[in-house]
């Protein structure tokens, strides 16, 4: 559990740099100082994040209203006219179902997605990319993930980070050596960090880099699981550690030598991506070969996963768009009981359900793709939340549109057994839910416990803090007599303030609940698991109704011909979460959520000494 | 055939479900997706062929239409054309902008630019004329080759397969001339997306009818635009004699 602890610190300092309350949770290994100016480091810097705010019961407004829109008429123009040929591709030239049955993508296909230029979407044009930013870049993800979530894999591992790494910090001679080969140079790349004992855990990774005597080259040895692109990599993103604490990122190269991969997994879905072993056996790295500074190994793998999550949400909310159409298009037909199915109710909520679920999580992928565009270097909370919440509803989009569909949602050829296979793994890989959920907690904790130990320091010495003190009384009496909290309300079209005034309240009720947590628990809160998730859960519906309020606030701005209907979704949405986040909040407090967790905690006891459930039959 | 004049026109995506205004004024095109004719596309594809074979050592594409055309034209750009003309027109003119007005323009583009040969969509999918190609050759004094399945290259001139009604019509033109294309002709490629960017560089030109000395005041009037009726529900009745008896009743029989 402090292992836990530990990750999660070291990627929240990584995310804000500040020394914030790391010794109210565990205490973290030291971290190197970057020699590089970072803005990241800057420790005074304010925290612009939404998420991060709402942990202290406030309403950080500049990266959330109003929504974002960071490509100018032309940019936006040009991004339409990648989407034909983009779609002209996925629907006329690959073929997924073969994709599928072939385990692998056929090579006419690889050939035509190099020519099309899929494989450098962001590098600069000088590196052979097509230097698009992370809004244009998720606008084609969508594409991907609408038609063949394995393509999508083999893109995204990569792209996003295969060579993310190189595109990120690489040095001028790096870039120009190894990024026209992966953009253009049919040269495939991939991110191996995960090792059979090293999963979640990723500070743990035992393969090990060695400084040679002559200190030209560093010298790799281990083995990495689960590698996508892993057997038809030629250069991989490899991190090693080179020393008993740090980890170091190398750009190492098949045709170093002693690199060697296993054969292709068989897995659940994504089946045409290849995933294998790879092994390293005294690999030779030259030194100039090493990514970012000696040592920083984990910041850069960080860094490269949370400056990547935005994609696997645009990804999913094509799918989860595509799935909607196929169950529209048979409820729209299908005849039973003399009525159209979609005159049914049961049907309407499961439809009303799927649409809330695209449009919250495209919604939440646009935001973070054009605030990262505009600078944002306070978007890994609301990342993660982005990750966990369209791998979720991507599943349970897909789930249903097979039910609307019955007995033929079931069957192959209506194409979304495999979508749902496909889906599966985006809940695990690249930071698995759990994990994120807990990041999300205890990362806002971590920032929220900064507030209150300023409140601490500043009652020791009242007559020096009397500007900070008198400012923070005000502010809880005022909140206290039900005004100055939290207030969406001016922030949102005049049709949907009754809902911005609920999410306000569920905000002053989460900033609370986080701070009775930590009254209570104080450091203790890390191993408070049933807790965090009551806190994720909230965090996530929070963020998810406000991004809501604000795009279809936009919609209305701008008079688009949705608005109406956009409205329509954030109002239920809105009410809807509202209710569940103060149900998850009650949790954190609530008598019988004590004990039906004191509970669960023995329940999974026993079952797990037993090796099994441990019932007695009735027969 | 140094230089090639291609026509490309903005309209209605093809896969667009096209909806009449209330007023019933013309169709909707706000908020709607917009692409090339397609059959300009194989126009684009031809004269782009012609240029890969070093047939052409140009290809020019116009574009006749309001500000959004220039996305046409890019269109164009990014299927290897070299440079783009861009005609504005818009408001009550483009509105009512006519296949003679289209004519005039080219023919008067296809002059000064010294084309050697234009090559055109056979019609627009949206007004469905049929007429630009013709007039165009007419306005030149030039020769005509419409409905192109196949174009080649030979001594004289262009040998032209022509798709007439049951069957294939070959015959032989010199240049310069004005063609158009029909389905079969080829089948036009998609842009890279690499290209696409490197069209952003390419160069358009913009002009006005006015400088072409081609008056587009609209000579028509638009009095109403409606949707097709709409298909009236059938019955299913029980045997031939009900059958007959519906037909009589209808007077069909």
């Amino acid at each position: 559990m402090n292992r836990l602890g530990n990750f999660v610190i070291k990627s929240g300092r990584n995310a804000y740099k500040s020394d914030i309350c790391t010794r109210s949770l565990a205490s973290a290994a030291a971290q190197r100082k970057s020699t590089s100016v970072d803005p990241q480091d800057d420790k005074n810097r304010p925290n612009y994040s939404f998420v991060s705010n709402i942990f202290r019961g406030q309403v950080e407004s500049k990266e959330m209203f109003p929504y974002p829109d960071v490509l100018s008429a032309e940019q936006k123009e040009f991004t339409n006219s990648l989407v034909d040929p983009f779609e002209n591709f996925f629907s006329n030239v690959n073929n997924s179902v073969k994709n599928e049955e072939n385990c692998q993508i056929e090579q006419s296909t690889l050939d035509h997605m190099w020519e099309l230029g899929c494989f450098g979407l962001q590098p600069e044009e000088e590196y052979g990319g097509l230097g698009l930013n992370n809004t244009q870049n998720a606008r084609m993800a969508q594409i991907v993930g609408a038609h063949d979530l394995g393509v999508g894999v083999t893109l995204g591992a990569h792209q996003s980070i295969g060579y993310k790494g190189i595109f990120l910090y690489g040095t001028p001679e790096q870039k120009q050596k190894y990024l026209p080969k992966v953009t253009t140079g049919r040269t495939f790349a991939a991110f191996c960090l995960t090792e059979p004992s090293s999963g979640s855990d990723a500070a743990s990774i035992k393969a090990s880099a060695k400084l040679s005597d002559d200190g030209k080259h560093y010298i790799l040895n281990g083995s990495k699981i689960w590698i996508s692109n892993g057997g038809i990599c030629d250069i991989m993103t490899v991190f090693a550690r080179t020393s008993e604490k740090h980890l170091t990122a190398f750009i190492v190269e098949r045709g170093f030598g002693g690199v060697t991969s296993g054969p292709p997994e068989n897995k659940m879905g994504i089946k045409c991506s290849n995933t294998t072993e790879v092994f390293y056996e005294d690999v030779k790295i030259p030194v100039e070969n090493v990514l970012g500074e000696v040592g920083d190994g984990f910041k850069v793998a960080m860094n490269i996963l949370n400056n990547g999550r935005y994609g696997m949400g645009a990804t999913l909310s094509g799918t989860m768009k595509a799935c909607i159409e196929k169950a529209v298009n048979h409820a729209n037909n299908r005849l039973q009981f003399g009525n159209k199915i979609k005159e049914y109710g049961a049907i309407q909520e499961k439809i009303a359900r799927m649409t809330m679920l695209q449009y919250v999580t495209e919604s939440m992928s646009f935001q973070i793709a054009q605030n990262m565009d505009s600078g944002s270097l306070d978007y890994h909370l609301e990342a993660a939340i982005s990750k966990v919440f369209s791998s979720e509803s991507a599943w349970y989009v897909c789930d249903e549109a097979i039910q609307v569909l019955g007995g033929m949602g079931y069957m192959k050829d209506t194409g979304l057994e495999k979508v749902l296979r496909d889906i599966r793994i985006f809940r695990i890989f690249e930071g698995s839910n759990d994990i994120l959920r807990l990041f999300v907690a205890l990362t806002g904790i971590q920032y929220a416990g900064a507030n209150l130990k300023e409140l601490q320091k500043a009652l020791k010495n009242p007559a020096s803090n009397l500007g900070f003190l008198s400012q923070e009384v005000s502010r809880r009496a005022m909140k206290q007599i039900g005004i100055g909290g939290c207030n969406l309300g001016t922030f949102v079209a005049p049709a949907l303030k009754s809902q911005a005034d609920s999410i306000s309240q569920c905000i002053d009720l989460f900033g609370k609940t986080v701070e009775s947590l930590l009254v209570k628990y104080n450091k203790n809160i890390i191993h408070e698991q049933f807790l965090l998730n009551c806190l994720a859960n909230s965090a996530i519906d929070i963020y998810g109704s406000v991004v809501c309020l604000s795009r279809a606030s936009r919609a209305v701005e701008l008079n688009l011909p949705t608005a109406e209907h956009e409205v329509s979704l954030t109002k239920a949405w809105c009410t809807e979460a509202s209710v569940k986040i103060v149900d998850n909040l009650t949790r954190t407090s609530s008598r019988n959520y004590q004990e039906i967790f004191r509970e669960m905690k023995n329940i999974s006891k026993t079952v797990c000494d037993n090796e099994g459930v441990n019932t007695t039959h009735i027969v | 055939m140094a230089r090639v004049l291609v026509g490309v026109k903005r309209v209605i995506d093809y896969a667009v479900k096209i909806r009449v205004k209330p007023d019933k004024t013309g169709v909707v095109t706000e908020g709607v997706k917009h692409s090339m004719n397609p059959f300009d596309e194989i126009a684009v594809e031809e004269a782009v062929k012609m240029k890969e074979k070093k047939l052409a050592t140009e290809v020019v594409a116009v574009s006749v239409g309001p500000a959004q055309s220039q996305e046409t034209l890019r269109t164009a750009l990014a299927m290897g054309v070299d440079r783009g003309i861009h005609v504005e027109i818009s408001g009550k003119d483009f509105e009512l902008l006519q296949p003679i007005h289209v004519s005039k323009i080219l023919a008067k583009l296809a002059q000064e630019e010294k084309a050697d040969l234009v090559v055109l969509g056979k019609q627009a999918i949206d007004d469905d004329s049929n007429q630009t190609a013709q007039m165009t050759a007419a306005l030149l004094d030039w020769p005509q080759g419409t409905f192109c399945a196949k174009i080649e290259k030979t001594d004289a001139g262009l040998t032209i397969a022509r798709e007439v009604d049951g069957g294939v019509e070959t015959i032989k033109t010199k240049v310069p001339a004005v063609l158009s294309a029909d389905l079969r002709l080829n089948t036009p490629r998609y842009a890279t997306l690499p290209n696409i960017m490197k069209a952003k560089k390419k160069p358009i030109k913009k002009v006005t009818a006015k400088d072409l000395g081609v008056d587009t005041t609209p000579r028509i009037e638009i009095l109403s635009v409606e949707d097709p009726p709409v298909r009236q529900a059938g019955t299913i009745v029980p045997d031939v004699d009900a059958l007959i008896a519906k037909l009589k009743e209808g007077g069909h029989i």
